[in-house]
């Protein structure tokens, strides 16, 4: 037989073939792949680019939620539905003090099941050698059911630390800043003697300032204050009652105070920070300009890699191939980019979390913010191919034939 | 009486590359055949290949009607275009054009995906076409591990995946040696006389003229010549001439 009678029945056994599958494209994705491992060097300065965008946005991100998560921390950890404050306080570690009759004048309200106490004031610690530190005393009553200490090791009870006259509770990530090396160590707040009773584990703080727990009395001593100061009503409703209608009641009877949800109230301390002082938004500007570095290194590589295969485009535009054909190529080639860049860089912040563990303000990597970040990463990439895109859209199939 | 497969009537082309347009093609009459071969030759710049491309509806002409089995394709859009391009054309370039990220039988893969063919029959299909035209053994061959001629194969295999009835071929033989062109011809040759379909080259090549069933020489972007053989001689035997 000869060639060309083998050509066309080989190309008619194909016109005429009945059980042709028709499906839709799926050689775009291999075309993509290609594309990438082609040019090695290339390709994995892609990766490193987009890995480094996403380690950049992970770590910027990650120290961005312990940010918040810090500043509202004891709020969010009080166990109280609402919070009395003095009117203003524009978060947490800023109080100011109210009239402790506060709390008697919320428990004779309708719906408020407990109200106790709740003192927040910062204090000098002084170390053995003579160097002072500020800390946040925090005072409850040692039976509270409220903003007591997150977190106690197994065998220690608040009540029983807490009742000790001069005990106190720190948390074991400041105890080394604090000079603390064991239980009963004797310390000084504002020139009053202290004893460290138990550690916490965990309980970071935004401020850098340590939280030093105590019995309300015992930091009103530490304070030097006789009367019955406090900063804040932590309030637990009574089954059923609805928030919003308590507020409304508490309001009505102390008009001069705020009162929060626990929701509102840690929401206010977030925004405080976030929004006043140049932290938060010097940390999303970080973020957003990792996120342009990533995106401009991407879009020049997938740009590259267009340009170096557009006489092959042509040659698809000539064949009659749709545009669309050309963009998933390019669009794959990105999304491939960003999965496996984002994968490394992600898996990369895991690790500096890890490392970072110990650390008093590590960043937060919970697993939706990873997967937050894989997706836009991947989106990023996707965004970045737009430039490929407008050349691609712009391809003379004629131009083949030069 | 034959019908043509492609006709174009009063095509005028010019390019507006500076500040005169320069006119390419004057007042063009052509028809092509099912079942021929015919060559556009011409000195450079004589303006085949823009005839070629205006033929293969890759270029709409400035003026004048193109037609494609009796029904005129101006009003046709880009992308309708390239439906139309799919549907009945195969391209074969002078460069080949081939994907150098790809195999063989992944560049002529590449045709039937765009046909919507699924992956395995395209495999299938595409590796029978690249046996028919001898590449038997370099399936899974990337362009850049292939000859010159084995990769004018590709290009042709390519070509035909979609079963075109028209195959438009621009300088087939320009890259290749005596008998590798003369080889190519004799495919195209091929799939003209046997299976009916109309192909049209663009050549420089003086060695394959001979082969033709009909010669449009260009000059000035006018027809200066037709010329009709009752039907080329077959290749085979030039090459037993080698």
């Amino acid at each position: 037989m000869s060639l060309g009678k083998e050509i066309g029945l080989a190309a008619r056994q194909f016109s005429g073939h009945s059980g042709v599958a028709w499906t839709r494209p799926s050689l775009t994705l291999l075309i993509a792949w290609r594309n990438l491992v082609h040019d090695r060097v290339r390709f994995a300065v892609t990766l490193v680019g987009i890995a480094f965008s996403t380690i950049l946005v992970g770590i910027q991100l990650g120290m961005l939620l312990n940010f918040l998560h810090t500043t509202s921390t004891v709020v969010d950890h009080a166990g109280a539905d609402l919070w009395v404050a003095a009117h203003g306080v524009p978060s947490v570690d800023l109080a100011t003090p109210i009239d402790g009759r506060r709390r008697f004048q919320s428990l004779a309200v309708e719906g408020v099941a407990v109200a106790e106490p709740y003192l927040l004031h910062f204090g000098f610690w002084k170390r053995a050698d003579g160097i002072r530190q500020i800390v946040i005393l925090i005072g409850v009553e040692p039976g509270a059911e409220m903003g007591l200490p997150l977190t106690l090791p197994a065998g220690q009870s608040f009540r029983e630390a807490l009742s000790s006259p001069d005990g106190i509770i720190i948390d074991r990530l400041y105890a080394e800043k604090l000079g603390v090396t064991g239980l009963n160590q004797l310390v000084e707040i504002n020139d009053r003697r202290a004893r460290v009773v138990g550690f916490t584990d965990g309980i970071r703080t935004f401020t850098q300032s340590p939280y030093v727990f105590t019995s309300l009395r015992n930091a009103r001593s530490l304070l030097g204050r006789t009367d019955n100061l406090i900063t804040y009503v932590l309030i637990r409703l009574a089954p059923g009652q609805d928030p919003a209608t308590v507020i409304e009641r508490l309001s009505a009877r102390m008009p001069d105070v705020d009162v929060m949800t626990s929701r509102e109230f840690a929401a206010n301390s977030q925004k405080y920070w976030l929004l006043t002082t140049g932290a938060g938004i010097s940390i999303i500007c970080s973020s957003l300009l990792a996120l342009f570095v990533g995106v401009v290194i991407v879009a020049q590589t997938l740009y590259a890699s267009t340009m170096d295969r557009l006489p092959e485009y042509a040659v698809i535009r000539a064949m009659g191939g749709p545009r669309w054909y050309l963009y998933k190529i390019v669009i794959e080639q990105a999304v491939i980019g960003g999965l496996i860049g984002s994968v490394v860089g992600i898996g990369a912040v895991a690790v500096l979390v890890y490392l970072g563990r110990s650390m008093s303000s590590p960043p937060l990597f919970p697993a939706w913010l990873a997967v937050g970040i894989g997706a836009v990463t991947v989106l990023m990439c996707v965004g970045a191919s737009l430039v490929s895109i407008s050349k691609i859209t712009s391809i003379d199939p004629v131009k083949v034939f030069r | 009486m034959k019908h043509a497969v492609i006709s174009a009537s009063g095509v005028s082309h010019s390019f507006d590359t500076g500040p005169t347009p320069v006119t390419v093609l004057r007042d063009i009459d052509v028809e092509v055949y099912a079942g021929e071969l015919l060559m556009l030759v011409g000195p450079s710049g004589s303006g085949k290949t823009t005839l070629l491309h205006i033929l293969g509806r890759l270029l709409s002409p400035s003026s004048g009607v193109v037609t494609l089995y009796g029904k005129s394709t101006q009003a046709l859009g880009e992308e309708e275009l390239a439906a139309l391009r799919l549907k009945y054309f195969g391209f074969i370039f002078q460069a080949y054009n081939l994907f150098p990220v790809l195999t063989a039988t992944e560049n002529v893969m590449v045709m039937l995906d765009l046909l919507g063919v699924s992956r395995q029959i395209a495999r299938e299909r595409a590796r029978e076409l690249l046996k028919s035209v001898g590449l038997g053994q370099r399936l899974d061959s990337f362009p850049s591990q292939l000859s010159s001629g084995q990769r004018q194969r590709v290009a042709i295999a390519r070509a035909l995946a979609g079963d075109p009835k028209i195959v438009m071929a621009d300088e087939p033989t320009a890259a290749l040696d005596a008998e590798s062109g003369l080889r190519a011809i004799e495919l195209l040759q091929m799939l003209a006389h046997q299976q009916e379909r109309a192909v049209v080259i663009v050549t420089h090549d003086p060695r394959i003229l001979q082969f033709g069933d009909r010669v449009i020489h260009l000059e000035d972007g006018q027809i200066a010549e037709r010329l009709a053989t009752p039907r080329g001689p077959s290749p085979l035997h030039a090459m037993g001439a080698l």
